[in-house]
C-alpha cells in the first residue's frame, strides 16, 4: 500500500524483458513513477525507449516481466477478464494510429454505445443515450447525424482521432493513456486536438499520461515530464526545468534534435 | 564557399525549375473534375530550395507529382509549363519522359519512402535496377562502385548495399532510398515529408543529409514538402503556403514564418510547436473548418468560409495573387498595409489553459 492520498498510480520496479539468452531485451528497466491525480504528465523518448511497452503494462494489455503497479493506493488485480474490465473503466487510452484503432465492422454508433454501456448505462432509455452521444460528438465539433450511419474508415484521420476523444468524454476514466495522439496528424490538426484533450481534462478531472518524442509537445501540453532512454528514466521534473534547463546528456540531445525557430539549429551534432 | 560546383552555381542564378501556371486535375469514378493543383507558378534557382506547407488535402503531394511531367490515371494534365534547366517537357511522352527525365533531371522521393524498398531484394538490386534503367550498358561491377562511393559519400555504411530492407531501421531506410534517388544527379529534388514518420533524431539525420547533398552538388535546387513550419524554416530559403490547390502565400522563410500576410498562412503560424521558453504562455490556434470540397470550389476566395476577416466581397470575386515588394506575394483582396493594420490592432491572445 502507497501512503500519499493523491497518488492515482504508481509503479515499482516495473520490467518488461522480451526474449531470452542471445535475443534477451529489457525494453522497460526497473521503473519508478508516481502520477498525482488531475496532472498531465508526458514521457518522452526516441524510437525503442520502451515508452509505448510502458503504455501497454500500465493499460494491462501486456504483463510485467517483474514489478508492481498500484492503482489508486491499492495494488492493481487483472488476474480475470472480469477484474481486467472493471480496471479498464478507470484507465483508457488513444492510440498513436486512429487507422487501426477501430473495429472496421462496427459502425460509429455502436462504438459509442459501447462506452455507454461499459459505464453502467444499458437499462437507459434510447432517446437518453443519443443524447449523450450527440453532446460527446458536439464536444468534439463532430455533427452525430452525419455520423450514425458510418464506418470509422470513412472519417479522415483526424476525424477519427477526435472520435477517440469522444469516446473517452463518455467513458469518463480516472487515468488516459494517450500514446502519441498527434504524430500522425498534420500541424494544423494537431493544435485542435491537444486543445480538445486538455479540455476534457480540465472538465473530467482526469489525469493524462502523454507519450511522445516530440519535445516541444511534451513542453507544451504537461506539468510533469519524464525522459526515457534505454528502458530506464533519465530525467524527470516540472516541465519547465527539464526543457529549459535540462541536466542529462540525453536530454539535451532530444532538445538539440528539434527544429527551433528563434534559436538557431545546429545540425552538425548528429 | 569552399565547394566550386556551390560557386558555380550562386554566380548564374540559373533557374533550375520553372512552371508556369500549371493546373491538373484528377478524373474521378462519376467523371468529376477536381483540379488539385490550380494555376501554380513557381521558381527555383540554383542552390535554393524551395519549402511547400499547408494542412493534408490542400494539393501539396498532388504538385509535387505533377511537376515531374509523368502523369497517370486518375492524375491528368490540364494546363501550364514546366521547364527543367532550360528544357520544356510539357507534353512529352510518359515514356520518354520516366527514361530521361525522371531520376536524372527530377528526383522524387516519396511520403512513404520506408516502404518504398522491395523486401525481397538487397539494396544493390534495386540500385541496379534504377541505373540499368538510364544506361543498360553499365556493368554489375561499375555500379555497385559507384553506389559504394555514393553512399560513402553521404556518410551511410557500404554494408548497406548487401542487406534487405528489413534488416534496416526506419531512419536508414528513409535515408538509403534518398540516397538511391540521387545516385543518379538529379537536378531538381522533391522530398515529399520525408521525416514525417521518423523520430526527432532520424529526422534530424536525414535533414543534415539533404542539406549535405546540396552542399556537396549532388542535387542542384530542391523542393520540400511538409507541415512542419519549424522544419521548413530550417532547410529551405523560400516558403510556399498552398490552399485549396492555389498558392496563397509566397515569401522568404522568415518572412513566411514570423510575419506572414494571408491570413490562412497567419493560421498556420499559430500551430508552431517548438521547445523554447514562451511556448507555455501562448496558446495555440487552430482553423476552425476544413478545406472546401474542390469538385466544386467557391467562386471566391477559397478561404472565405474559414476566414476571421471575411467580407462580403471576398465570396463573389475570384482573388488573384498580388506581388508585393520584398519577392512576396499573396492571395487576399485586403492591401498588405490594412492587413498588417488589422494584425496589430489584434490583441494577441495569451491566455494558456486552466492549468
Amino acid at each position: 500500500m502507497l501512503s500519499e492520498a493523491n497518488v492515482c498510480l504508481a509503479t515499482r520496479g516495473l520490467t518488461k524483458v522480451f526474449g531470452a539468452g542471445r535475443l534477451k531485451c529489457v525494453a522497460v528497466d526497473h521503473v519508478d513513477m508516481d502520477l498525482c491525480e488531475g496532472g498531465v504528465v508526458s514521457i518522452v523518448g526516441e524510437s525503442g525507449s520502451g515508452k509505448t511497452t510502458l503504455a501497454k503494462m500500465l493499460l494491462g494489455l501486456i504483463n510485467p516481466t517483474e514489478g508492481e503497479i498500484y492503482f489508486q493506493g491499492k495494488k492493481r488485480d487483472i488476474s480475470t477478464q472480469k477484474k481486467k474490465q472493471e480496471y479498464w473503466k478507470g484507465i483508457q487510452a488513444i492510440f498513436q494510429d486512429p487507422y487501426c484503432s477501430y473495429n472496421i465492422f462496427r459502425k460509429i454508433d455502436a462504438v459509442l454505445l459501447d462506452c455507454i454501456h461499459m459505464r453502467g448505462g444499458r437499462k437507459l432509455p434510447r432517446a437518453r443515450k443519443t443524447e449523450m452521444m450527440e453532446e460527446a460528438c458536439s464536444f468534439v465539433n463532430l455533427k452525430f447525424e452525419e455520423l450514425t450511419n458510418k464506418y470509422p474508415f470513412e472519417l479522415s484521420g483526424g476525424q477519427m482521432q477526435r472520435l477517440m476523444i469522444a469516446r473517452v468524454f463518455l467513458l469518463k476514466p480516472k487515468i488516459l493513456v494517450a500514446d502519441e495522439p498527434t504524430s500522425m496528424i498534420d500541424a494544423c490538426s494537431r493544435a485542435t486536438i491537444l486543445d480538445m484533450l486538455m479540455q476534457l481534462r480540465n472538465e473530467i478531472g482526469m489525469t493524462v499520461i502523454f507519450i511522445t518524442h516530440d519535445i516541444g509537445l511534451a513542453y507544451y501540453v504537461s506539468d510533469v515530464v519524464y525522459i526515457m532512454e534505454h528502458g530506464k528514466f533519465v530525467e524527470n521534473g516540472c516541465a519547465d526545468d527539464v526543457i529549459l534547463h535540462p541536466k542529462a546528456p540525453y536530454t539535451r540531445r532530444l532538445i538539440s534534435d528539434v527544429p527551433k525557430i528563434h534559436e538557431v539549429w545546429d545540425l552538425s551534432t548528429v | 564557399m569552399e565547394n566550386p560546383t556551390l560557386e558555380w552555381v550562386i554566380d548564374e542564378k540559373i533557374p533550375m525549375l520553372e512552371v508556369k501556371e500549371l493546373t491538373t486535375k484528377y478524373i474521378t469514378r462519376f467523371h468529376e473534375n477536381v483540379y488539385a493543383v490550380d494555376h501554380v507558378s513557381l521558381k527555383v534557382e540554383a542552390g535554393k530550395s524551395l519549402g511547400i506547407a499547408g494542412e493534408s488535402g490542400c494539393g501539396k503531394s498532388t504538385l509535387a507529382l505533377s511537376l515531374m511531367g509523368y502523369y497517370f490515371p486518375p492524375l491528368h494534365y490540364t494546363s501550364g509549363e514546366i521547364i527543367i534547366d532550360g528544357r520544356n517537357i510539357t507534353g512529352m511522352d510518359p515514356d520518354d519522359v520516366r527514361k530521361s527525365i525522371l531520376g536524372t533531371e527530377i528526383a522524387y522521393i516519396p511520403q512513404s519512402a520506408m516502404n518504398a524498398l522491395n523486401p525481397t531484394q538487397k539494396v544493390i538490386n534495386f540500385i541496379e535496377d534504377v541505373v540499368q534503367a538510364h544506361d543498360p550498358l553499365k556493368t554489375k561491377k561499375e555500379i555497385y562502385d559507384l553506389a559504394r562511393s555514393s553512399f560513402e559519400t553521404l556518410g551511410l555504411p557500404a554494408q548497406v548495399l548487401q542487406k534487405y530492407p528489413v534488416e534496416l531501421s526506419g531512419g536508414m531506410k528513409q535515408r538509403t532510398v534518398i540516397a538511391v534517388a540521387v545516385i543518379l544527379c538529379p537536378k531538381v529534388l522533391i522530398a515529399d515529408e520525408p521525416s514525417s514518420a521518423l523520430d526527432v533524431t532520424s529526422q534530424k539525420m536525414v535533414i543534415k543529409m539533404l542539406k549535405e547533398l546540396m552542399k556537396s552538388g549532388f542535387i542542384k535546387s530542391m523542393i520540400f514538402i511538409t507541415h512542419e513550419l519549424p522544419l521548413l524554416y530550417n532547410v529551405t530559403d523560400e516558403i510556399m503556403v498552398m490552399y485549396a490547390g492555389q498558392v496563397v502565400e509566397k515569401a522568404a522563410a522568415a518572412d513566411a514564418v514570423f510575419d506572414p500576410l494571408h491570413p490562412y498562412a497567419k493560421g498556420l503560424m499559430g500551430s508552431i510547436i517548438v521547445p523554447e521558453s514562451g511556448l507555455r504562455s501562448t496558446k495555440l490556434v487552430a482553423i476552425p473548418g476544413v478545406p472546401p470540397n474542390l469538385k466544386c470550389p467557391p467562386p471566391g476566395c477559397r478561404f472565405a468560409d474559414r476566414c476571421k476577416y471575411v467580407m462580403p466581397e471576398c465570396r463573389v470575386t475570384m482573388v488573384a495573387l498580388r506581388e508585393v515588394k520584398g519577392g512576396r506575394a499573396y492571395r487576399c483582396i485586403i492591401p498588405e498595409r490594412e492587413l498588417r493594420e488589422i494584425y496589430s490592432k489584434e490583441a494577441y491572445d495569451t491566455s494558456v489553459f486552466a492549468r
